[in-house]
Parts: C-alpha cells; structure tokens; sequence
C-alpha cells in the first residue's frame, strides 16, 4: 500500500464514520417522531372519549 | 426560530466549513517535507481529538449537574456526548493507526499517548456499555453521571502524555521545547479551519443526537401518562 493509498483510506473511513452515525441518528428520530404522533393520537382519543363520557353522565344526571 | 431550522442552518455551517477544510488539506497546505502526503491525515485526526476530548469533557461536566439537579436533561446530554465522543475517539485511534504504519512502520504500539487514549476509548465504552445494560432507571442514570465524571480524568493525561513520558508521538501542538511544530504558516491556518470545521460538526452532531434522546425522555413521560390515563378511563 503506498501513502496515497493511505491517506484516502483515512479521510474515506472518517467520511463512513460520520454518515453513518448521522443516518443512524436521521432514523431514530424519524422513528421516535412516529411514535410520539401515535402516541399523541391516542391522548387526544382518550381526552375526547372521557369528555364525551362526562357530558353523557351529566345529561343523565340532570 | 425553531428547532429544525437551527439544526439545518448548523448542518449547512457545517458542510460549509468542511468543504472549506478539505479545499485547505488536498489543495492549499504544502506537503511535508519528512512525511509526505500521509501527513495531510494530521488536519483531520487532531480536530477528532480535540472533538473526543470536548465531548468527554462535556460528558462530566453533564453528571455534575445532574448528581446536583437530578434533572434529566443534563443525564440526556451526558449521554448524547458520550456517545459523540465514542465516535471520535474510535476516529482518532483508527486515523493514528493508519498514519502510523507507514511512518513508525507498525499499527499501533504501547507508546504514551496511543495508549491513554485507547485506556480513554475504553473507559467511554464501558460508560455506554453501562447505559445499556441500566436501561432508563435512574441509578443507571446515576452510575453513568459517575463513570462520566472519573472517566474524564483521562482527558488531561492523554493531553500531557507527550511531556509526561518518553514518547514516539509527535508533539506538535506544543513541543517538549515550547512553541508549536508546523513550520508553515499555511499549516497551521489548515489546522484552524479543519478544528473549526469539526467544533460545527461536534455541536451539529451533538444538538442531533440531544434532541433524539429528549424525544425518547418525552415518549417515555407520554407513555406513563397514557397507561394511566387508561387504567382511570377503565375504572
């Protein structure tokens, strides 16, 4: 292996390095951000579905 | 200005500065004399020493705070620059490693600096292996601060190897003699650029990997919420 050879393969495995470790985050984000809607979702349906129940039980009681 | 748009315009800093660093590296600094072009993997394996040790820096400054605070953003940051840390550390051993061969004629040997930085690598793999293993408890949380905190005591030794004990690693930036050894001042103004590349690349990577871990911290907070949220709505 000559210097030249050397050299490239430094920069190439920190370039690798750094893509790869910014993908990996770039994914985990995407994922977590989908489960953080999903779970949102659920929230609000549950807060709605509550509140709707309430309403029900003071019309009756009333 | 929002979250996404400051972590754009800090990844377009970045880029920036990085194209600017390797025009400096490939085209503008002059080839040493003794080295070669082999020497040219030094603009980019310092800046991943100075980005490991202020991420491990960091990492204890993080478990400070957090043993006094108990707040879990400082744990989320401790461990978000552990991990950065890790990376660049991995970087710098590997770079040396592949520097070395065709100058000192081998991979690696048990010289000062190659190895506290491989005892510096080691003790951060174990914070993360730590980390791992704890999962999302508080003591894992606790331990790790700790770990962080001793760990870091490496920083500066690896920093004063070269002067400390007899040593095959060029010291470069500050010689056993004083003063620094780049002889031109091209290489060192490729030097800055490329530190100054890498400190926009750390904080980048950093606020990237920050604001993933506060996501899972929420999502964790949502989902206990939401258990018990169900559990009131089925009683």
């Amino acid at each position: 292996m000559d210097n030249l050879s050397y050299l490239f393969a430094a920069y190439a495995i920190i370039f690798a390095v750094i893509f790869g470790y910014v993908l990996f985050i770039w994914r985990r984000q995407v994922a977590l951000e989908a489960e953080l809607r999903a779970m949102e979702a659920r929230m609000r349906a549950l807060t709605e579905t509550a509140g709707a129940a309430r309403k029900a039980e003071s019309r009756a009681g009333s | 200005m929002n979250d996404r748009a400051v972590r754009l315009g800090l990844g377009l800093v970045t880029l920036a500065l990085m194209l600017v660093a390797l025009y400096m590296v490939f085209v503008y600094v002059p080839t040493e004399a003794d080295q070669g072009i082999v020497q040219r993997i030094f603009y980019f394996h310092v800046p991943c020493a100075w980005v490991a040790f202020a991420s491990f820096a960091l990492v204890a400054i993080a478990g400070i705070f957090y043993l006094w605070l108990g707040q879990q953003v400082w744990d989320d940051l401790g461990y978000a620059a552990a991990e950065t840390g890790m990376v660049f550390c991995t970087l710098v051993l590997v770079t040396g490693s592949i520097w070395a061969k065709p100058i000192w004629g081998a991979w690696w040997t048990w010289d000062s600096r190659l190895t506290t930085t491989l005892i510096l690598w080691l003790l951060y793999g174990g914070y993360l292996m730590l980390r791992a293993m704890a999962g999302d408890s508080e003591q894992g949380a606790r331990f790790g601060a700790v770990v962080g905190i001793v760990a870091a005591i490496d920083v500066p030794i690896v920093i004063v190897s070269v002067r400390l004990w007899r040593t095959i690693h060029p010291a470069v930036l500050v010689t056993r003699q004083g003063g620094h050894g780049l002889e031109d001042p091209r290489m060192v103004a490729t030097l800055l650029v490329s530190l100054a590349a890498f400190t926009a690349l750390f904080i980048w990577i950093l606020c990237l990997r920050f604001v993933t871990l506060r996501m899972h911290t929420r999502l964790g907070a949502l989902a206990r919420t939401l258990a018990l949220a169900e559990a009131a709505a089925h009683d």
